[in-house]
């Protein structure tokens, strides 16, 4: 019964998508977005009832259909793995998932290729749901490519734009980048091992020793992460995938697939273990991408901008906590980030349709009485993020920079900059798109709007979420920490008790958030500052505001050389060797010519060459006696 | 139901088609082709175990005609009989002059390649390979466009410079004819050479697959042949005949030669590959979407080489796998190459572009082959480029990190072709989408490509016992 069940969660979003992608030109609208919406809805209603089992009882299931691909020592097999972990994330990704499909029934109304943008959002969710479920690395990598590539189609999602199509060929492969490492280190597993199944893996390797190549295979298998998760070095795509809808960003490029290197790492958490090399590197790597992104996002303009660089930031912080081995915390952020970054987006997004496509926060100003449900929502959202109880981001982040500073301290520290950068320009956002004077046309002030319901709707449950769902880990007594146990049991247990330390931490970070909060209350509210145009912009925030020139340095010292090498072997390489090639040919030709004038039908020539030769065959003769 | 079948009835099916006249010539060759793939699909499906069929031809010197049907040779056979009936119907609804030749030469060509993948005699073997040549020859350079002198340069250098290549091979037999008495392959793979003489033999033999295949740097006829023939004929050469090497070298190479084999394993190695990151980076900067592909093939046929050489089961394996997937989706990529041509009238990239919202349905065909083409998992590719670059893990793992660079560059080129190709603003001349012939072809192509995608174990099954046979032989 499970199993059908199962089943019927992973393909009603493919059946969803050949529905749209075959028919869904031909029916209305609201018939197309209504089946994209169900076949999640669907995949939904399993995962719930898949849950509620599992949280009762604690047994993982497998699902196996076939035997994909052989090798001479293991056989790979198509199956899928509903554990812990895997339905944990399916609730979300379904859940959001759902709420994101309604949410763009509105706000992609009267695009041309509405019914694409649900089929494409449809094969989003199936391979995320692969991705999560798939019970060894091979099958978790089809959903890791597969996501990929919805990642590609909807970035470039209006296609006439080149710009966009770069940024999602940009996207595309950058990640593959990182699925090269992925796959790298499935190689070395593959080989240690003799299986690149989880439940095969952790068996070999729990309680076993570290050693060189399960090194190697983790940093590998964390490149690959760093590619989907928008980590240093690769972290450049994310921003420019915001040309994509932005119900895309809040699904895929906030809430969802950019969590699966961090899902990958927990599901791994036995070989990262074994690494603590490895896990150093990551703690280091996280930290100092969310600071690095957090100070980018400070002085961006575009308010899917700053979403994005926070989007990096945040995750740098779940990285933070993985480094330290806490896996169930960085679990808990993804799980709150979910919910107030969908949020933040879908009110991004809300804000941008009544805008009609304007998305510099220059051009807005006092929509918060006009947008009053998604003012509301974005406020609840952006105090969540900003850490400040009893949001749900509070519990999170507080966790995170807690295990921080009984590790390392200049890492906490670093988390804890990057959070009072996060309060600040999170509510730099909030009061320049939402409070004091509307700085847009008239034109825009004049068709400015309340979102409909289908928009409002998915934005009050998150804004819900967002507040209330910090209980799920309530601090000494977490739900979340003894549903994970079964799965990571083995690993350090990160359960703070609350003594006067924490208090301490707690309060700092809270008082850390509230500065940054001021900070833009006082210079964005009272002042009523609005940044510069690009072109006044001077020093450090013009550097900042240009992302440190990363994206050109990347431009300069790969791109250009590759394409420079493409034209030198296309002109000159290919040529010289073909000139070889033509030169046996003018080499045989020339011999010929040579012969050719041996041939002259001179008697006396030929009577020469005769006589010389009969000597020399005499000659030889007589000294070989 | 044997083998010689099929090669009785590609050969029948070829005088046939020249027979009925213009008119009938397409179908006919069509009807034919359709009935050799079926002969093959029960060949396959009733092989149990591999068989040898061997007729005295010549008595003195010693001469059979001798075909071994093993799964191996099975699966080229499947891919070569497969193949055919979909090029011969990529020129439905398209005018083809002098018609009865064209088809027949095609067919022609089909027995000539069904004969290398069977052929057990060195000397019969070596017929059929040469035999090839002959049809490819004219239709390149009768039905091909472009300037006809440009096309005669390009197309004369293409067969002198792979007969030259075969003739090594040929001397080749020659000397192992005088050791063995005889050329039937079990003969040879009994033989016994020294070192010496297995290298001479081992680089006779490399030259002429090398040309063939092609590896860098044997590979300067390729890029203008293609750009300069037919669609059909450009199908024929990436799809089946550049397969005629990878398989030769399985066959006949690796098992005659082992201990060579062994000794230039890694200089092959990084030969292979680097056919793969030169064929990659030049692709990026080409100008003509046909020449485009072309060292897309190069770079892709580099890793098959990679794999074949590699000698371990992961790596022929994989390389096999990935020899039929190349084929099928080369073989659409082409046909893609032609749609356009048929609407724009041009090769060149930057006169395209801007087609997506016009042709909807032949963008998301087209994409498919693209995420094929980069090896996108759940595509047929996927499979072969996994299991190849796991056996190169497992000889050295810089060899799949090298290797490895296809997913990244392989996804740079083809991306952005498509974006020229096909994105961008609506392009002012108009593009209608594919016809009912075109969809067919391509949605077949498609349907091919995720239903091996998800079993090619129905493959690997059948070949694996005549690869493990191939490796007794070696080691």
């Amino acid at each position: 019964m499970n199993q059908t069940l199962a089943l019927i969660l992973i393909i009603a979003p493919l059946i969803g998508f050949l529905i749209n992608i075959f028919v869904g030109k031909k029916v209305n609208e609201k018939l197309s977005g209504s089946i994209g919406t169900l076949a999640i809805l669907i995949s939904f209603i399993g995962t719930i009832i898949l849950f509620l089992d599992l949280n009762s009882n604690h047994q993982a299931m497998t699902v196996k259909l076939f035997d994909w691909i052989g090798t001479e020592r293991f056989t790979i097999a198509f199956s899928f793995q509903f554990d812990e972990l895997s339905v944990l994330w399916l609730m979300f990704v379904t859940g959001i998932g759902t709420l994101i499909h309604m949410y763009s029934i509105s706000y992609m109304h009267g695009d041309e290729n509405f019914h694409k943008f649900f089929a494409y959002l449809n094969l989003f969710i199936f391979f995320m749901i692969t991705l999560v479920t798939g019970s060894n690395l091979l099958i978790m990598f089809i959903g890791w490519e597969g996501v990929g590539l919805c990642s590609y189609l909807l970035i470039g999602f209006w296609h006439k734009n080149q710009a966009y199509n770069d940024a999602a060929k940009k996207a595309f492969i950058m990640n593959r980048i990182g699925d090269l490492g992925l796959l790298i280190g499935i190689f070395i597993l593959g080989a240690l091992y003799s299986t690149v199944d989880f439940e095969g893996l952790k068996t070999a390797m729990e309680g076993g020793e570290g050693s060189y190549w399960i090194s190697i295979a983790a940093i590998c298998l964390f490149i690959g992460a760093c590619g989907k998760s928008a980590q240093i070095p690769l972290y450049t795509w994310l921003p420019d995938a915001m040309a994509g809808p932005t119900p895309v960003s809040a699904l895929i490029h906030a809430a969802t697939m950019v969590t699966a290197g961090i899902f990958m790492i927990t599901r791994l958490h036995f070989l990262f273990d074994l690494a603590p090399e490895v896990q150093n590197i990551i703690a280091i790597v996280g930290g100092v991408t969310s600071l690095v992104a957090a100070t980018i996002g400070l002085f961006q303009n575009d308010i899917k901008k700053v979403l994005a660089y926070s989007t990096v930031s945040q995750l740098g912080l779940m990285f933070l906590a993985l480094g330290f081995g806490a896996y169930e915390i960085a679990v808990f952020h993804v799980i709150t980030h979910a919910f107030f970054k969908a949020c933040l987006f879908l009110g991004s997004g809300s804000v941008i349709h009544a805008m009609h496509g304007e998305q510099d926060m220059r051009r807005m100003g006092g929509l918060k009485n006009v947008m009053k449900i998604t003012y509301i929502t974005f406020l609840i959202s952006s105090l969540a993020i900003s850490g400040i109880p009893p949001f749900s981001g509070f519990f999170s982040k507080d966790e995170i920079l807690m295990t921080a500073f009984h590790n390392n301290t200049a890492l906490w520290v670093i988390g804890s900059l990057a959070s009072i950068m996060t309060a600040f320009y999170m509510f730099r956002l909030l009061y320049l798109t939402f409070f004091n004077k509307f700085r847009g046309t008239d034109e825009q002030k004049h068709h400015l709007h309340e979102s409909p319901a289908l928009i409002t709707f998915p934005l009050i449950i998150l804004a819900i979420l967002a507040t209330v769902g910090g209980l799920i880990a309530f601090p000494g007594k977490s739900w979340l920490n003894a549903y994970l146990a079964p799965l990571l049991h083995d690993g350090p247990q990160h359960a703070h008790h609350l003594g006067t330390t924490e208090y301490i931490l707690m309060a700092v970070a809270v008082v850390g958030g509230l500065i940054g909060i001021v900070l833009a209350y006082m210079k964005f509210k009272q002042k009523n500052t609005v940044p510069v145009e690009d072109d006044q912009m001077q020093g450090v925030a013009k550097l900042v505001y240009n992302k440190y020139y990363v994206d050109e340095m990347y431009d300069a010292t790969i791109v250009k050389p590759v394409n420079v090498l493409s034209k030198f072997f296309r002109d000159k390489i290919e040529v010289l060797l073909s000139s070889i090639v033509f030169g046996f040919a003018s080499l045989t030709g020339g011999l010929g010519t040579i012969g050719r004038k041996l041939q002259n039908g001179s008697i006396g020539l030929y009577l020469f060459a005769f006589v010389i030769g009969i000597c020399t065959i005499l000659a030889l003769m007589f000294i070989a006696k | 139901m044997d083998a010689i079948y099929i090669l009785g009835i590609l050969l029948v099916g070829a005088m046939l088609t020249y027979t009925v006249g213009d008119k009938w010539a397409s179908k006919v060759a069509l009807l034919f082709s359709l009935v050799a793939f079926g002969f093959t699909v029960c060949l396959g499906h009733c092989l149990t175990e591999e068989r040898n069929l061997i007729w005295s031809w010549i008595e003195s010197p010693s001469i059979h005609f001798a075909l071994k049907i093993d799964g191996l040779a099975v699966a080229m056979l499947l891919l070569t009989t497969a193949l055919i009936p979909l090029i011969i119907y990529s020129t439905f609804g398209k005018q083809v002059k002098n018609a009865k030749a064209f088809f027949a030469l095609i067919l022609l060509m089909a027995f000539a390649m069904s004969g290398t993948f069977l052929a057990a005699d060195g000397i019969l073997y070596y017929i059929f390979w040469e035999l090839s040549l002959i049809p490819i020859y004219f239709i390149a350079l009768l039905w091909g466009n472009g300037d006809l002198e440009e096309r005669k340069k390009a197309v004369i250098k293409f067969f002198i410079y792979t007969f030259a290549g075969s003739l090594f091979m040929l001397a080749a037999f020659i000397y192992l004819y005088s050791k063995a008495g005889s050329l039937l392959i079990a003969d040879l793979y009994a033989l016994d050479l020294t070192g010496e003489e297995q290298c001479w033999i081992f680089a006779a033999f490399f030259l002429a697959y090398a040309i063939k295949i092609p590896l860098i740097p044997f590979h300067t006829w390729q890029a203008n042949v293609y750009q300069k023939a037919p669609t059909v004929g450009t199908m024929l050469l990436s799809g089946i005949m550049l397969k005629m090497g990878l398989y030769s070298v399985i066959r006949w190479q690796l098992p005659i030669a082992p201990d060579a084999s062994k000794e230039w394993m890694p200089f092959l190695l990084y030969l292979g590959i680097a056919g793969v990151i030169y064929g990659s980076i030049v692709a990026i900067r080409q100008k003509d979407l046909k020449k485009l592909l072309a060292y897309s093939s190069l770079a892709h046929v580099g890793l098959i080489a990679a794999g074949v050489y590699s000698l371990t089961f992961d790596g022929i394996q994989g390389a096999v796998l990935q020899m039929l997937a190349h084929g099928l989706v080369v073989v659409g990529l082409f046909f893609a190459a032609e749609v356009i041509h048929r609407r724009f009238e041009t090769r060149k990239i930057d006169e395209m572009g801007g087609i997506r919202q016009q042709a909807p349905k032949f963008t998301s065909l087209f994409m498919i082959l693209v995420l094929a083409s980069v090896g996108l998992p759940l595509t047929f590719n996927f499979v072969g480029e996994f299991t190849v670059l796991y056996s190169l893990s497992q000889i050295d793992i810089i060899y799949a990190v090298l290797g490895g660079l296809t997913i990244i560059l392989g996804a740079y080129y083809m991306l952005k072709m498509f974006q020229n190709v096909m994105l961008g603003e609506t392009n002012a001349k108009p593009f209608a989408d594919i016809t009912m012939h075109e969809g067919v072809l391509l949605g077949i192509i498609a349907g091919a490509i995720f239903f091996f995608g998800l079993h090619a174990k129905c493959i690997t099954d059948f070949i694996t016992p005549s690869i493990q046979n191939i490796l007794t032989h070696i080691n």
